[in-house]
């Protein structure tokens, strides 16, 4: 048993020592960084924080990615559970075909869609525009969902349903006002899922938007590589994208482990 | 498993199987279209039969790529699959220490790819970097953005710092599904701690140890942001995985043709290998879920 | 209606690949309605697993793909000679596997 922990202790530090190097490199100056390493910031400063906070050009990066990332979880979300309800409750014509094809689309790499999903897009006028990094993303997040729910789904027995009938209750209802609220659980689980893999994809993010939508993640490649590498504000801007997730996690860290086992995921 | 036959039920899937077809089947017939083209403007355009896929697939750079990756995701499996299992194993299962453990677990799977890129891309380097100084100090010489093998080595443990907590997690779940009666019956026949992990923890795992390399396997084969932002696929082409010469093709380039070739060469190999797991997953998988 | 049209020609269709996609929506159909006329019984082949018929035909066209491939890649003779190996292959399965 002790062996077991020494061994997880040794692998959160592992898993913590770049983070804190990041952190680290964002509270210091560019010539403390250049200077030589040290351990911990000899002049702490919150001044690449300042920064990023106060120019529109980085902090709208994180406005836009938000925006994006929302937009792509309440999409995926409404439009997996009716069909999630569907996949774990009835047989059809084309069923398992129609699961395995979505579960291929999960698979695909991005870079095969990457150039036709930019000719569509353009051709369309929806090039640059948050809906358009929302719709890309459901690639992947859509199939996921459906996978993740219809695991919930299948752990509800069927004798709910069938009483809910024979009470008299329309489809809609019943879905709405009995069902969803018996697996609040799974659908939190699955927002998060979804919020955590649009939120983490760059390169379909960064190809499909210019300047209106542009996410944060190619604020940070740009902007820095025309500064001539500033390490600290470099830094900042990716400590800064890992406080959202932090806080996500922090709200569904008691169901994520059952989540994990129910959905399958 | 008594499901009731209803055709009513696509109604429900519709919404999903629009959504979805839009966002895949469209862009798939463009790169079908675009393979067997030479297209210079969407007028000035002339159909070249399989000259992209002949010349594609007598390409030394490709040939490189495919290699690399499939060697890639092997030792992404090999070291993150058995790590994932021993860490499950020493997860705390309840208090505080769990959630705490947990919390931190799913860190590095919440960061952007690019800032995982960044993370690593600083952390090893040898003037800057605690990582690339550390080793130094050690009297190894690193330097991974001119040393193939250090740019590989990098690019391992990133990728497993980055994903095994995803083994860890599938794992976890699947052994807080074991009942506690389980263990008691193994402590009353006095079996070992080997014993208890092979008789009655794998089995248990075995479910969710299937989805991990499923979901291993094909996000390591798509891998783009991370390595790109470390050493761009160099030194040379060291690093230059399926995806990163891909994309140098499409948006690099501009070659539509071929890199229409390469995409449906890629989209096949997901294709076949997604059909082989997804039938290993569900003819070994049902009736126990996790 | 416009954005359609600029859709469709952002796709650069071309009259085999049409043909081809057509074809694939035609088996589609064909599949469907066979499934309402003669539902498809769970098989054991040479594959090595049980299959229905939708299987075969992916198996089957999938294939397909690959025998044209690796053809190209290996062979310099014409490429037809693959797509006759493809249609056998495809027969093969479809009745045998």
């Amino acid at each position: 048993m002790k062996g077991r922990s020494i061994a997880l202790v040794v692998y959160f530090v592992f898993l913590l020592l770049p983070i804190y190097w990041l952190v680290n490199m964002s509270l210091k100056t560019n010539q403390e960084i250049l200077s030589g390493l040290t351990l911990f910031p000899r002049e702490p400063t919150l001044a690449n924080f300042h920064t990023i906070l106060t120019d529109p050009s980085w902090y709208m990066g994180y406005v836009n990615s938000l925006i994006y990332v929302v937009m792509n979880t309440v999409i995926s979300l409404s439009v997996a559970l009716p069909a999630a309800y569907a996949f774990s409750r009835f047989r059809f014509i084309g069923d398992k075909h129609v699961f395995f094809w979505l579960l291929t689309n999960r698979m695909a790499p991005p870079a095969v869609f990457l150039l036709p999903f930019f000719q569509l897009y353009q051709a369309l006028g929806l090039f640059d525009t948050h809906i358009a990094v929302a719709l890309a993303h459901c690639l992947f997040n859509v199939p996921l969902a459906v996978w993740i729910l219809e695991g919930f789904m299948s752990g509800v027995p069927k004798e709910i349903d069938e009483t809910a009938y024979v009470d008299g209750y329309s489809f809609p209802h019943f879905f709405v006002r009995i069902f969803l609220p018996l697996i609040k659980a799974g659908i939190g689980v699955t927002a998060f899922f979804c919020f955590m893999f649009s939120w983490v994809e760059l390169l379909l993010a960064r190809t499909l938007t210019a300047t209106n939508a542009k996410p944060i993640a190619s604020t940070m490649t740009r902007t820095v590589s025309a500064a001539g590498m500033d390490w600290g504000l470099l830094a900042a801007a990716g400590v800064l994208t890992i406080v959202p997730g932090a806080l996500v996690i922090w709200f569904v860290r008691n169901y994520m482990a059952k989540g994990f086992a129910l959905g399958r995921v | 498993m008594d499901k009731i036959e209803n055709n009513k039920a696509w109604f429900l899937v519709l919404p999903v199987f629009v959504i979805v077809a839009i966002s895949a089947i469209i862009p798939l017939m463009t790169v079908v279209n675009y393979a067997f083209q030479d297209i210079f403007s969407p007028q000035d355009r002339y159909w070249v039969g399989t000259e992209w896929f002949e010349s594609v697939l007598a390409d030394d750079d490709l040939h490189g790529a495919l290699i690399r990756q499939f060697v890639f995701s092997f030792v992404i499996l090999l070291i993150e699959i058995p790590l994932g299992i021993a860490l499950a194993l020493a997860m705390p299962a309840r208090g505080w220490r769990a959630s705490l453990a947990l919390v931190l677990m799913a860190l590095p799977l919440l960061i952007p790819w690019n800032v995982v890129g960044t993370i690593w891309q600083v952390f090893a380097r040898a003037d800057i970097g605690l990582g690339g100084w550390l080793v130094n100090a050690l009297g190894i010489p690193y330097n991974y953005t001119s040393d193939p093998v250090a740019a590989w080595l990098t690019i391992v443990v990133m990728d497993v710092w980055h994903w095994t907590p995803l083994v860890v997690l599938l794992c976890y779940a699947g052994l807080r599904a074991i009942p506690d009666a389980y263990y008691q019956a193994a402590a009353i026949d006095g079996a070992t701690p080997w014993k208890v992990f092979r008789h009655i923890e794998l089995p248990k795992m075995r479910g969710v140890l299937l989805i991990a390399v499923l979901l291993r396997f094909m996000d390591s084969f798509m891998i783009y942001t991370e390595p790109f932002v470390v050493t761009g696929g160099g030194p040379g082409n060291a690093t230059t995985f399926l995806s990163i010469h891909l994309t140098k093709i499409a948006i690099g380039q501009m070659d539509l043709g071929p890199a229409a070739a390469i995409s449906i060469i890629y989209f096949l190999i997901i294709l076949t290998l997604s059909f082989v797991f997804y039938n290993v997953m569900t003819r070994m998988g049902t009736g126990e879920r996790a | 209606m416009e954005a359609l049209a600029t859709l469709i020609r952002s796709m650069a269709w071309t009259m085999p690949v049409g043909l081809f996609f057509a074809g694939v929506a035609l088996l589609l159909l064909v599949m469907t309605g066979l499934q309402f006329a003669y539902p498809t019984i769970e098989r054991k082949g040479f594959l090595p697993m049980t299959t229905t018929r939708g299987d075969r035909v992916f198996i089957g066209l999938l294939g397909a793909a690959w025998i044209h491939l690796a053809w190209l890649a290996l062979v310099a003779a014409p490429l037809w000679w693959a797509s006759i190996l493809a249609v056998l292959w495809f027969a093969l399965v479809l009745r045998f596997g």
